[in-house]
């Protein structure tokens, strides 16, 4: 080849690769949309790709398809429409920071729903500066759900501690009252992640206070091998297996258990462990299988319906295989749409029939009241039960309940419980008291609060 | 690897070589703070200066001194764990010293699990260095002291402090990482030119030759191992602790740790700018890609499919620049300079 030759074809990549380059910066920074009057927007931090699509897609696909049917249906909130848009983090925390940074620029946001337990930690530090909720259903920090300390952030419905006491009683109840508990054994296996060992030390205080010996074994992320921790659980024999899963380690979990002989139907599975996602693809390993939610699934109740009707009806729905439409995940999506809606249609009240600030929101979140009757009329009946969020008290007094696996679809097994709240909270407290200590947060109070 | 030559051997033909240095540092602390937006500082620089740190470190041990490592997310873990726990448990240390101390306890660590070089080479020790991975991730989720029992093993970045100067907010982090990653670029670039610096290369390219001229092989590869350690925990620091401000013991997995030891393949081994030039490939490009993505498909695709688009694009492009310049960006920087001057 000769060397003038050479040259042209060099000289070709470089400008080449210069030119893919510079057109790729001006098109990446130069597009910000300006903000139009009268929206509310919803930062999405999705995830649709990686071991964890399966809950992305469910719950921001349920999200999504409820923000629609309030824009289609009603126009928007008072006339406010919702708008939103999607930045993939896979689960991972620094896409979800470089997410946040990309999408906090953008205008009139209402509330920050990352679905992600490592991500909610990144976020604390940076939303609380910036003043706008930070909302964690069904998961998240803990202790943030002392309002006293994290004004910002709410873990609604139900936060692990939460989850934790409603899964110990729900086990109770079978075995006919919590002091049958003494002298059992119960092993919780649980995810390599923030969000599995959050709940390490409140299983250890439930264990000494009502006499059960407890093991937990964490699998590593993202728990498709599980062979040497079931073989443990072989050893010990214990009376329950509590999987405090999430994604692919779900269904493993329940077919390793089936291989290693222990029985499905003393398996519970926390509110991460709980979608058609989770059993179906175990098949009959997952027969018998039982799991705490905060939602029921299927798709019968009328908000539901009026979804399949006006979203899907036009074409317009998230999902693209209709038979998920009320799985737990959509389900938990929907809720998750009708706790941010209604936060923001009750600050409107106080606020005004316009586009709010993340602080005026906020005020929403901390008001967010929403009795069975008012569930009811937004036809959602069954599907949750109610919440009653405070300034203090952000996690709102979500009632909980247990569904069985039958091979084909989650059937009910329990009214609405709740858990042990008063046992909770001094925990909480103090955990949140020491934080406020480390950083230097100066503590709420309910005159302070109302003054804001 | 025999055929990279010591970078000093190539000086620029035209400029003088403090030039372009220095037109960078004025870019970097006289422009970029006057223009730069917290998601420039945030989503962009943070992470690229404490890649770029880290890279450079691995560059040392295996880009200088041949011993390929993946071990460097675990080293990171050391650094941003040792310099939390220092800053918690000595009350009243200062920020720069329990940096320094976290930077010695990973380079403790780097001499541990750098012992097996000695005996082991190549893709052996490649993966014996993978024990360290494994080992210091087990050892911060099984133990919770290490993490101040937080109840997820999460742990939270203190406020950054050097010399009773608050450096707070985007841009105050970002110049307490742009200062440190500057230092030690600096004293890494000067040491490279040294004796130590040369032994190392000198066993890199040939370690029977180097033991005949007197070099010693026990001393230059822990020492190695030790000084890219070093750099490699303050990199951790840097990214726990003004990246990220929180930080648990699985963001430290392998695949940063590849994605470490990519960064100064694609950026040019045994280079200090190799380092800079794989991680702004790294780090920004992907980014760029994304954004451009959500600006013209956004509306078409959901975000999935853009992300795996993304991914098959980047992988396509890597290799790509590795078959047009097998030594990385910077050869490629190199000729594409070179022929701009010579033309003028």
């Amino acid at each position: 080849m000769s060397t003038v030759y050479r040259d042209i074809i060099t000289r070709a990549k470089t400008l080449g690769l210069a030119a893919a380059v510079s057109l790729t910066a001006f098109g990446a920074f130069a597009g910000s949309d300006a903000a139009r009057a009268d929206e509310q927007y919803f930062p999405l931090q999705s995830y649709r790709v990686g071991p964890y699509a399966a809950g992305g897609t469910g719950f921001f696909g349920g999200f999504i398809d409820y923000l629609n049917l309030i824009n289609t249906r009603d126009g928007g909130v008072n006339g406010v429409k919702l708008t939103w848009d999607e930045c993939e983090t896979q689960y991972e925390v620094e896409r979800g920071v470089e997410c946040y940074e990309r999408q906090k620029s953008h205008a009139n946001i209402a509330a920050w729903n990352p679905l992600s337990v490592g991500i909610a930690y990144a976020m604390i530090d940076r939303i609380t500066a910036d003043k706008v909720p930070l909302i964690t259903v069904n998961h998240g920090r803990t202790d943030s759900t002392d309002g006293r300390v994290f004004p910002y952030v709410f873990p609604l419905l139900l936060n692990p501690y939460s989850e934790t006491s409603g899964i110990i009683n729900y086990l109770a109840s079978r075995e006919g009252g919590l002091e049958n508990l003494k002298g059992k054994k119960i092993v919780v296996l649980y995810h390599g992640s923030p969000y599995g060992r959050e709940t390490i030390p409140i299983y250890e205080l439930l264990a000494q206070k009502y006499g059960f010996t407890v093991n937990q074994i964490e699998v590593p992320h993202p728990g498709n091998e599980q062979q040497a921790q079931w073989l443990t659980i072989r050893r010990e024999k214990p009376n329950y297996v509590v999987l405090r899963g999430w994604g692919v380690m779900n269904p493993v979990a329940l077919k390793t258990a089936q291989k290693t002989g222990f029985p499905a139907d003393h398996i519970i599975g926390n509110v991460w462990s709980n979608s058609e996602e989770d059993v179906i693809p175990a098949g009959d390993a997952a027969k018998g299988y039982t799991a705490i939610t905060t939602q029921a699934s299927g798709s019968q109740y009328p908000v539901l319906q009026e979804v399949v009707k006006t979203v899907y009806g036009a074409g317009k729905g998230n999902l693209d295989d209709k038979k998920r439409i009320g799985s737990v995940y959509h389900n938990l999506g929907i809720v998750n749409g009708i706790l941010n809606v209604e936060a923001v249609r009750i600050a409107q009240e106080k606020f005004g029939h316009r586009t709010l600030t993340g602080d005026e929101v906020r005020w929403g979140f901390e008001h967010l009241k929403l009795d069975p009757a008012r569930v009811e009329a937004l036809g959602a009946k069954d599907l949750f039960h109610s919440i009653n969020v405070t300034w203090d008290n952000h996690e709102g007094d979500g009632r909980v309940t247990f569904q069985q696996w039958d091979g084909e679809k989650w059937k009910v097994i329990s009214g609405w419980i709740a858990p042990d709240w008063q046992l909770l909270r001094p925990i909480i407290e103090k955990s949140s008291e020491a934080y406020a200590k480390e950083k230097g947060i100066k503590i709420r109070t309910s005159d302070s609060a109302a003054a804001e | 690897m025999t055929a990279i030559a010591l970078e000093t051997s190539v000086p620029s033909r035209r400029l003088p070589r403090w030039l372009p240095i220095l037109a960078i540092l004025i870019a970097a602390y006289g422009i970029i703070p006057v223009i730069g937006t917290s998601y420039l500082f945030e989503a962009i620089l943070l992470p690229f200066l404490a890649l770029s740190l880290a890279a450079l470190g691995l560059n040392i041990l295996t880009g200088y001194a041949g011993q390929l490592s993946l071990g460097s997310a675990a080293f990171m873990a050391v650094g941003a764990f040792a310099a939390y726990n220092f800053n918690l448990r000595i009350p009243g240390l200062p920020l720069i010293v329990s940096l320094f101390l976290a930077g010695l306890t990973a380079a403790a660590f780097g001499i541990l699990f750098g012992l097996p070089s000695l005996r082991l080479r190549g893709f052996y020790l490649a993966v014996s260095t993978l024990a360290a991975q494994f080992f210091v991730k087990w050892a911060l989720t099984r133990f919770g002291w290490l993490s101040n029992y937080n109840s997820s093993g999460v742990i939270d970045a203190p406020p950054l402090t050097l010399f009773g100067l608050q450096f707070q907010g985007p841009l105050g982090r970002y110049l307490f990482a742009l200062t440190i990653v500057v230092v030690l670029t600096a004293l890494a670039a000067r040491l490279m030119t040294t004796r130590s610096g040369r032994e190392f290369i000198a066993i890199r390219d040939n370690e029977i030759a180097a033991k005949v001229f007197g070099v010693s092989i026990f001393r230059t590869k822990l020492l190695a191992f030790g000084l890219s350690s070093f750099i490699i925990g303050v990199a951790g620091f840097l990214w726990a602790f003004a990246y990220l401000r929180t930080v648990e013991p699985d963001g430290f997995n392998l695949d940063r740790s590849f994605s470490i030891l990519f960064i100064i393949i694609i950026g040019g081994l045994a280079s200090i700018r190799g380092a800079f030039f794989g991680a702004a490939l790294i780090v920004v490009f992907p980014l760029l890609l994304s954004r451009l993505g959500a600006l013209i498909f956004g509306g078409v695709f959901d975000s999935g499919v853009l992300d795996m688009s993304q991914r098959i694009v980047i992988g396509a492009l890597i290799i790509l620049f590795l078959i047009a310049e097998p030594s990385g960006l910077v050869a490629l920087w190199d000729r594409l300079t070179r022929k701009f001057l010579v033309r003028r």
